[in-house]
């Protein structure tokens, strides 16, 4: 029999019992669907976290007080005092760090900040200047901050979208005062809307000179991270390897196990969220298949049952010459056009779902996120459609070929 | 050497411990071009004898050859072919593909024999033609009366211009007038040099054939040549 003519019939026999064909290929159009959606968010969290991430640029490097957490015991070593002063001189010296090119120290932690009768409580970031070229992020109004305005503890600030919405509603803000913890700043410049990098968000912050938020907002003497940029891309493992060193000498540590500070390239950073996410789109995919192993029962059985009924024109077709292999083919032809039919219904119900899911996170949400349709999970999902009809559709098969075509033709 | 020859051909079935003798010695040969009726009551072994001719079904004994080949020489695939292409199978209940138009039906056996597709729109209209059916093509088994249900059938069994014709109690479920349109068909067809071999438990239907092999509790009763043969266009009635 040419495919031609068995695909023929296969569409016939499930023309034939329409309804129950199209209620029977549901469970793999729900398995389909549900890994296509998942592979489709996975993939959008993905794009998302990793734009973000590169944002930053894959020149920096992020050095963390304490131990990389390595389990539940070590989280307390988060809240580690280890970065100083000292700590960001001997990084900023060339012949220990030769390809570092700017260093900037991060404070951060939340105040109350009242401008006249509103109060209001946004995120306090202490930086240097240069973290406007760091993160690409420069006030719409005002400027920012010197370097001179941070070596001498200056009371400046520049404040987000949303925390001059709150002070200030649609008064103009550059140039006012407000307090920060009962001290004056002057506002200097405001953020534009979505101010946006890594995890961090502007909107709600207030960038003020890290020596400032130190000394007379937080009354401390060590640094919450430390971000360092390298020169060059290609130098950047050559660099953190230079600051872990750095630091072991200047923190006196010989056992590397002893590390109390954690340095971290944005390419690290990345693998490890990858990593994470892979994980987690694997997990999330491996129990929407379980539906696709039910589908498949489901598609057994309506085999099942459609050579039972069929027992006639199995006993007829073989006594006018057709092989078992014939009978064996036309059955299982039947069962996986039945599985790639819901397949392709999965993965267009999948993409109008994942992109319906794209259009609300990105409405209700400040995240940037973009609907991507992977064509992997597409190829996948017409794949194990295809491998579910193979399986669950094998053994109704084998059984309508190996009919006794006398027995087969006296059944009624 | 004849089309068919069989030689004390025994089939015993076997249900767990009792044994059911079938056939008990049966021989006969049958030459091509020769039209032969196998009767008797139901147990006779009659039905048993076509599915063994039919190479449906394997005796338990004794020989049966047909073409000069018994069913051992060949393999489960090549007795297909066979099936497909030297033998046709008309049955009582027609056994049509329901929701399939006549043609698409007569097609059938072509879809398995090899022939190129090209071919397969004439051969079958070839075949409808000559059991007069060529203005019932597109119609579905249920729009046909019996008797044409029957013609269709008897088209699809001829598409692949088998050497032999079995027929199963071919009128059993018609009424006299349309059955004995069917048996000048088939009578017309043995003219034309089909050999058929009609199976049947009424001496009537079996009077249209050139010899009669009657059979009785698995042996044969007699085996004669049809004096009087019920001739075309003679009315049929029960």
């Amino acid at each position: 029999m040419t495919l031609k003519y068995g695909i023929k019939t296969a569409i016939n026999g499930l023309k034939t019992n329409k309804s129950r064909s199209l209620l029977t290929i549901l469970g793999i159009v729900i398995g389909v669907m549900a890994i296509i959606i998942m592979m489709s968010l996975g993939e959008g969290a993905k794009q998302l976290i990793v734009g973000q991430i590169q944002s930053i640029g894959p020149k920096t490097i992020t050095i963390s007080p304490g131990r990389r957490a390595k389990g539940p015991a070590n989280i307390l070593s988060t809240f580690s005092d280890s970065l100083k002063e000292k700590d960001l001189e001997a990084l900023k010296k060339k012949e220990n760090v030769p390809h570092l090119s700017e260093a900037m120290p991060i404070v951060f932690g939340s105040a109350t900040a009242v401008y006249e009768n509103e109060t209001y409580q946004p995120g306090i970031l202490g930086l240097t200047e240069f973290f406007s070229k760091m993160f690409n992020l420069y006030p719409s109004q005002g400027r920012v901050f010197t370097e001179d305005e941070v070596k001498s503890y200056a009371n400046v600030a520049i404040i987000g979208s949303k925390v001059k919405k709150e002070l200030f509603g649609n008064e103009e803000a550059v140039g006012q005062k407000i307090k920060i913890k009962n001290r004056n700043f002057r506002v200097i410049g405001v953020f534009p809307e979505k101010g946006q990098v890594s995890s961090l968000s502007f909107d709600n912050a207030i960038i003020i000179p890290y020596t400032t938020a130190q000394r007379y907002i937080f009354g401390i003497k060590y640094f919450n991270s430390i971000i360092v940029e390298a020169d060059d891309e290609k130098n950047v493992n050559q660099t953190a390897e230079d600051i872990t060193n750095t630091l072991r000498t200047s923190h006196n540590i010989t056992d590397p196990d002893k590390d109390d500070f954690s340095v971290q390239t944005q390419v690290q950073a990345m693998e490890m969220i990858n990593a994470i996410l892979n994980v987690q789109t694997a997990f999330l995919t491996a129990i929407a298949a379980i539906s696709l192993i039910v589908g498949g029962i489901g598609i057994m059985n309506i085999m099942m049952v459609s050579v039972s009924e069929r027992t006639h024109e199995i006993g007829l077709r073989k006594a006018i010459g057709a092989t078992d292999k014939d009978i064996l083919n036309q059955f299982l032809l039947e069962a996986v056009l039945l599985t790639v039919i819901g397949g392709i219904i999965g993965i267009a119900l999948g993409a109008f779902f994942s992109f319906i899911g794209a259009l609300i996170l990105t409405k209700f949400t400040a995240l940037q996120w973009t609907f991507t349709f992977p064509v992997f999970a597409a190829i996948l999902g017409i794949a194990v459609s295809a491998a579910t009809g193979l399986i669950f559709g094998i053994y109704p098969a084998r059984n309508a070929a190996l009919k006794n075509p006398i027995e087969a033709l006296r059944y009624e | 050497m004849a089309l068919i020859e069989v030689k004390q051909l025994e089939k015993i079935y076997n249900n767990g411990e009792v044994e059911t003798p079938a056939l008990r010695g049966v021989s006969f040969n049958i030459e091509e071009g020769e039209f032969t009726s196998i009767m008797g009551p139901s147990g006779s072994g009659k039905s048993t004898l076509l599915h063994i001719l039919g190479f449906l079904d394997k005796p338990t004994k004794g020989e049966y050859r047909f073409d000069g080949k018994t069913f051992n020489d060949y393999s489960p695939d090549e007795i297909a072919r066979i099936r497909n292409k030297k033998m046709g199978f008309v049955f009582q209940s027609f056994n049509l593909l329901p929701r399939t138009s006549v043609l698409e039906n007569v097609k059938l056996p072509l879809i398995y024999s090899g022939i190129k597709e090209s071919l397969w729109d004439d051969m079958a209209l070839r075949a409808i033609e000559s059991v007069g059916l060529s203005h019932r093509i597109d119609h579905f088994p249920s729009q046909l009366s019996g008797g044409e249900q029957q013609r269709a059938a008897i088209a699809r069994a001829l598409v692949n211009n088998p050497q032999v014709m079995f027929a199963d109690e071919p009128t059993g479920n018609l009424d006299s007038r349309s059955g004995g349109q069917i048996m000048e068909l088939i009578e017309e067809l043995n003219n034309k040099g089909h050999t058929i071999i009609l199976i049947t438990h009424e001496t009537y239907t079996a009077e249209f054939s050139k010899r009669i092999i009657t059979l009785k509790d698995g042996l044969i009763e007699s085996d004669q040549i049809v004096v009087n043969r019920r001739i075309s266009k003679e009315h049929f009635i029960k």
